[in-house]
């Protein structure tokens, strides 16, 4: 696909963003510790107070990593489903993914509880969850998808992921109603969104699944151009569209559902991101904007959990809220500027 | 008849078209036969609902048909593989591009994608070849826009463009005129005869503009409730078979003028 122009210093600022916005989000929280101190640290120098080395590299790095590949992998789900369904509404929430996710680690924690004891926690390992989440959301992005081939209509498939996704919520409240407060509370809690209760074992994984999604995204580039013409221009330039959706399937739901197992439901990155990027690239070439929608999604994640992180207070707000709070009015203000969204 | 094999870029033998669903199959049309030699501009025309867009959809490998046979280069539709198929056929939807953000020169250079490599770079070769596809459609000066500034009639050259961009032997249209004022139309049609004269493609489009279609096409696809005849617009006119084509108490064809007039 030939683009117009170079992006080389686009790259850069965003880039230099992605540095200034992770030492930001090392350096601010409860405690607040000096710039100087956290290069200290991270650079592996002594430093003054051994307890700012726990709190950095046991609580903030681990945490840090979990936002820069929650708002990248999200982000990134969210730019193939907009291509996949040739829709701007479209994003791992808005489709109902991250129901699926809510309901497999649904039926996994609270499920638990009827096992009881040892086999409950030998369940809730961080494989299981991971396990799980990316499957319910594979099962509904499967369901959405067998629809698809049957719905030409894209409002209609986009109304159809809403309706999968409030019957998983429905079966998740049938859950919460027959289990223990103990469970629900812990339900509860993921479903809020944290990205600081992930350890250095869960971020090794979560990254895992991340670089899987992302390698398969990049080898979905070229369909996923062929897909802006829409799909019977991409079949007659040779596209193998089963192939493709495959790919971009397992890619999705690796990305959502790994996410959503550690970090819980986020909403709004993956819609809003891939506009956002879109507003500034000015191209629809998926070799650009899926490396600038990877950088910005870490960005915005990042900047998102700096203020979740309340600086200078001893409060963590829950990091969906945030996510909506601030995502909400960009969209709203990228669609009242532009008085339409063009995908 | 030998020689008519070895020009004969697409061919059609005792061809039925429709569509099967689980409890029946709906037959639309049946008993086509046509040969379309290399360099030929083809009409096809037909009143609304008769199956023109079928009988392209399947002539394009997107349906199945439901008998006889299809041969591209006298080899036989089945037997190319999808990405074969790209480099011998191409087509022009009446569906516009999925995504209205794309630029001329990005939507252009996506014909080429049958031949750049797993991310899709374009090589010199790639890139002159789009570079010729704008300059026949005469849109050089619009490369840089958004296919959401365009006319209807911008975005129909554009797309036409991509279909040269693909550099297919065979480029398949289906009602490149619609939605066009009569200028565009002509201009369309005009630009079509160009491509088959000076690039040695094969066209075959299928239009409800009759009155040029007779002016311009080397042969013509007639496709009525009875059969489907395929001739030289002369010779369909001797046949009447334009006659017949409309109920007569509107409009009646005018042999003389080779046209359509009103009833009055």
């Amino acid at each position: 696909m030939e683009t117009t122009k170079t992006y080389q210093s686009y790259f850069i600022i965003l880039v230099f963003l992605l540095v200034v916005s992770f030492v930001l989000n090392l350096s601010l929280g409860s405690v607040s510790i000096p710039l100087k101190e956290v290069f200290n640290i991270l650079f592996g120098s002594e430093t003054t107070k051994s307890s700012w080395q726990f709190i950095l590299l046991d609580y903030r790095l681990p945490k840090a990593i979990t936002a820069i590949l929650a708002g990248s992998g999200l982000a990134v789900s969210g730019l193939l489903m907009q291509t996949l369904f040739r829709n701007p509404l479209a994003g791992p929430f808005v489709l109902g993914l991250s129901s699926g996710a809510s309901l497999g680690v649904a039926i996994l924690i609270l499920g638990a509880g009827l096992f009881g004891g040892a086999l409950g926690g030998l369940l809730l390992s961080s494989w299981s969850l991971i396990i799980a989440s990316a499957l319910g959301s594979f099962l509904v992005l499967l369901a959405v998808l067998s629809v698809t081939f049957k719905v030409k209509d894209t409002m209609a498939i986009l109304i159809i992921g809403l309706m999968f996704g409030s019957v998983t919520a429905a079966v998740v409240s049938v859950l919460s109603y027959f289990s223990e407060a103990e469970q629900l509370q812990q339900f509860i809690f993921w479903s809020f969104g944290s990205l600081g209760n992930v350890s250095w074992e869960g971020v090794i994984l979560l990254s895992l699944c991340c670089f899987i999604g992302i390698v398969l995204s990049f080898i979905s580039v070229k369909p996923l151009n062929a897909l802006l013409l829409g799909e019977n221009y991409a079949k007659s330039m040779g596209l193998n569209m089963k192939k493709t959706v495959l790919l971009i399937i397992i890619a999705t739901s690796l990305l959502a559902g790994g996410i959503t197992a550690f970090a819980g439901p986020i909403a709004f990155v993956g819609m809003a991101v891939p506009h956002l990027t879109r507003q500034y690239f000015k191209t629809s070439n998926h070799l650009i904007l899926l490396p600038a929608v990877l950088i910005s999604g870490a960005i915005l994640m990042l900047l998102c959990d700096t203020v979740a992180q309340l600086p200078f207070s001893e409060y963590t707000l829950p990091i969906n809220a945030i996510t909506s709070l601030l995502g909400a009015p960009v969209v709203i203000w990228l669609i009242v500027r532009k008085r339409k969204l063009l995908f | 008849m030998k020689s008519e094999n070895i020009h004969s870029v697409l061919k059609v033998e005792d061809l039925s078209i429709g569509y099967t669903t689980k409890k029946k199959c709906s037959m639309i049309s049946e008993g086509i036969n046509f040969s379309i030699h290399k360099g030929e501009l083809v009409g096809l025309v037909g009143t609304n609902g008769i199956g023109k867009s079928t009988l392209l959809r399947t002539l394009a490998g997107m349906q199945a048909p439901l008998k006889g046979i299809i041969s591209i280069n006298n080899i036989s539709l089945n037997s190319y593989t999808s990405l074969q198929l790209a480099n011998k056929l191409s087509i022009v939807l009446t569906e516009a591009p999925a995504s209205k953000t794309l630029s001329v020169l990005e939507l252009i250079s996506l014909g080429r994608q049958p031949y750049t490599n797993w991310v899709g770079k374009l090589s010199e070769n790639d890139k002159k070849i789009i570079q010729q596809a704008l300059r026949a459609t005469e849109i050089e000066s619009l490369s840089h826009r958004k296919c959401f500034e365009l006319s209807d009639g911008q975005l129909q050259r554009v797309m036409i463009a991509r279909a040269l961009a693909q550099d297919t032997p065979l480029i398949l249209l289906d009602e490149p005129t619609t939605h066009l004022d009569m200028y565009h139309r002509a201009y369309i049609l005009k630009l079509l005869k160009k491509l088959t004269k000076e690039t040695g493609k094969t066209i075959l489009y299928s239009s409800h503009e009759i009155d040029l279609a007779i002016q311009l096409s080397d042969k013509m696809l007639v496709m009525t409730p009875e059969k489907v005849l395929y001739a030289d617009p002369e010779s369909l006119i001797n046949q009447g078979c334009f006659d017949n084509l409309f109920p007569k108490e509107t409009i009646h064809f005018d042999r003389e003028m080779k046209r359509f007039t009103l009833k009055d």
